[in-house]
C-alpha cells in the first residue's frame, strides 16, 4: 500500500493511476494520521516551493512525513515533492523545505528556455534501487524552472544548461525531479522499483 | 539532451474531435479517449486538447473529457478552451491535466495569467496564441481570439512578450494563415517569437510533409511541433516522423 500526501497542490490523480496501473494499492491522504502510519509515502506536487511549504505546515504534516522518513520507511518525492525534501529554495526565500536534504535548490536558466519542459536523458551515477543498472539511461519528462544540483546525495542527473541532480537519495528518502507519472514505460518502472523498496534504518 | 517534441492535438467540439480547415468547417473525427490511447501507445510527447468552440459559445469546461482522456494517458496533458478563472484552471489538473491552455480569456484580463502562475506555477500555464498575417502591406501578424473570429488589434510578437513576462511557461503559437493547409509551419512568425521570448514554443498550424516539422525546428527554432488531422487520418505516424527526424538530427525521443 502506498500512500501519497494530498496538501492541495497538483495533480495527484496522475500520480495515482500511475500506481494503480503497475498494481498497487494507494491511498490518497492530507490526515496526518494517515500519512504517520503509511509504509511508502509519495510526496508530489507542482506550483511554487513556499506556498507548498505553507499547506504542508497549515495541515500538521511536517512531522509525520519526516518520522516517516527517519524511521527508514521509504519516502518519495517528485518533482516539487523532490525539492521539498531540500532545506530552502531561491523560489521562495525565506520558506522551510523539509531538510532531509542538506542544500538549496536554484533557478535554471543558463542560457536555456526556463522552464526546461520534455524528455531529457537521466543518467545514473552508480546503482541504487531506482537505477539499478548504470547502463540504462531512461528518457522521461521534465517540467520544472528550479532544480536541485549535483550533491553527494545524487543518483543520477540530468544535464540543460547546467548538470543537476534528476534523482537524490538518502537512505529511503528518494527525490525524482521528473515526472515518472508521466514518462511512459520508463516512469512506471521506476515507481514500481520505488514500491520493492524495504523500509530501512536511517543513516545521517 | 532535451529531446524536440511531437505534439498531437485534439480538437474537440460538443465533445468529439474535429478538425477545421483555417479555423472553419469542421469535419468530426471521433471519440477523443481512443485518439489519446493510439497516441499513448505510438511514441507521441505529450497530447493537446482543445476544445475550439468553448470561448464563443461559453461552454463550461472540458472537466469529463479530461478525466476519460486522461485515464489512459502517461503522457503530459494540455488542455484548453474557455478557461476564463483559475477555478477552470484548478477543475482540469484535477480532472488530469497536466498544463492548461489560456487564449481569449487572457486576451481580455492578461491577469488570468499571472494569477493561474502564482497559484499553480508556470509550468503549468501555457499562452496559445492565434497569430494572422497582416494585409500583406503591413509587417507583422495580429492576434485573434474566439477561436480565430475576432481580430484584436495586438500584435502577435508583442503579446508574446507579455505572456512571457506574466508568468506562461510555454507558448502554443498557431499560424491561422496555415492552420489546415498543410503548407508548411509559418516559419517567419516562429522566428519572429523565439528570437523574443526565453520561454519554450510550440509551432501550430500547417505540418503537411516530414520536411515541414524539421523547417519548424531548423528555420523557425520551435522547441515542439503540433499537428491534427495529419496524425488522426493516420496519413503520417508519429514513429516514421521521429525517424526522419532522427536522420535529420532532430534529438526526438
Amino acid at each position: 500500500m502506498i500512500t501519497i500526501v494530498d496538501y492541495g497542490m497538483g495533480n495527484l490523480r496522475n500520480v495515482l493511476r500511475a500506481c494503480t496501473e503497475i498494481g498497487v494499492k494507494v491511498s490518497v491522504t492530507s490526515d496526518p494520521a494517515l500519512v504517520r502510519s503509511a509504509l511508502w509515502l509519495i510526496l508530489p506536487g507542482v506550483g511554487a516551493f513556499g506556498e507548498a511549504v505553507r499547506r504542508i505546515d497549515d495541515l500538521g504534516l511536517r512531522r509525520p512525513i519526516l518520522e516517516h522518513a527517519k524511521a527508514g520507511r521509504p519516502l518519495l518525492g517528485i518533482c516539487l515533492g523532490m525539492q521539498l525534501l531540500f532545506e530552502s529554495s531561491e523560489e521562495s526565500p525565506g520558506a522551510a523545505g523539509l531538510g532531509l536534504i542538506a542544500g538549496r535548490v536554484m533557478k535554471l536558466g543558463r542560457g536555456v528556455k526556463v522552464p526546461h519542459i520534455g524528455w531529457n536523458d537521466v543518467i545514473p551515477v552508480s546503482p541504487t534501487p531506482l537505477f539499478p543498472d548504470p547502463k540504462e539511461a531512461p528518457v522521461t519528462y521534465f517540467v520544472h524552472s528550479f532544480y536541485a544540483g549535483i550533491i553527494p546525495e545524487t543518483v543520477a542527473v540530468t544535464e540543460y544548461g547546467v548538470r543537476f541532480s534528476a534523482s537524490v537519495r538518502k537512505g529511503n528518502v528518494y527525490g525524482v525531479q521528473f515526472h515518472p507519472e508521466k514518462s511512459q514505460i520508463a516512469g512506471l518502472n521506476l515507481l514500481r522499483r520505488f514500491t520493492l523498496v524495504k523500509p530501512a534504518a536511517w543513516t545521517t | 539532451m532535451l529531446r524536440k517534441r511531437i505534439i498531437p492535438c485534439l480538437d474537440l467540439k460538443d465533445g468529439k474531435v474535429v478538425k477545421g480547415v483555417k479555423f472553419i468547417d469542421l469535419v468530426s473525427m471521433g471519440d477523443p479517449a481512443a485518439h489519446a490511447l493510439y497516441y499513448n501507445n505510438e511514441g507521441a510527447d505529450e497530447l493537446v486538447i482543445l476544445d475550439i468552440t468553448a470561448s464563443h459559445e461559453a461552454r463550461g469546461t472540458l472537466v469529463h473529457v479530461v478525466e476519460a482522456v486522461a485515464e489512459n494517458l502517461f503522457i503530459p496533458l494540455t488542455v484548453g478552451g474557455g478557461v476564463r478563472t483559475t477555478d477552470d484552471v484548478r477543475a482540469l489538473l484535477l480532472a488530469g491535466a497536466d498544463r492548461v491552455s489560456l487564449n481569449t480569456s487572457a486576451v481580455s484580463r492578461p491577469a488570468l495569467i499571472s494569477e493561474s502562475a502564482e497559484r499553480f506555477g508556470t509550468q503549468c500555464v501555457v499562452s496559445a496564441i492565434d497569430a494572422r498575417r497582416r494585409d500583406p502591406s503591413l509587417p507583422g501578424w495580429d492576434v485573434y481570439v474566439y477561436g480565430g473570429r475576432e481580430n484584436t488589434g495586438k500584435d502577435a510578437v508583442e503579446w508574446a512578450e507579455e505572456v512571457e513576462k506574466r508568468g506562461a511557461g510555454e507558448i502554443l503559437l498557431t499560424s491561422m494563415d496555415r492552420d489546415g493547409t498543410q503548407i508548411g509551419y509559418d516559419c517567419e512568425l516562429l522566428r519572429a517569437v523565439t528570437e523574443r521570448v526565453t520561454i519554450p514554443i510550440i509551432a501550430s498550424g500547417g505540418a503537411g510533409t516530414m520536411e515541414h516539422f524539421a523547417e519548424a525546428f531548423a528555420d523557425g527554432g520551435a522547441d515542439a511541433v503540433l499537428a491534427a488531422s495529419l496524425f488522426h487520418t493516420r496519413s503520417m505516424t508519429i514513429r516514421d516522423l521521429k525517424s526522419f527526424l532522427a536522420k535529420r538530427g532532430v534529438p526526438v525521443r
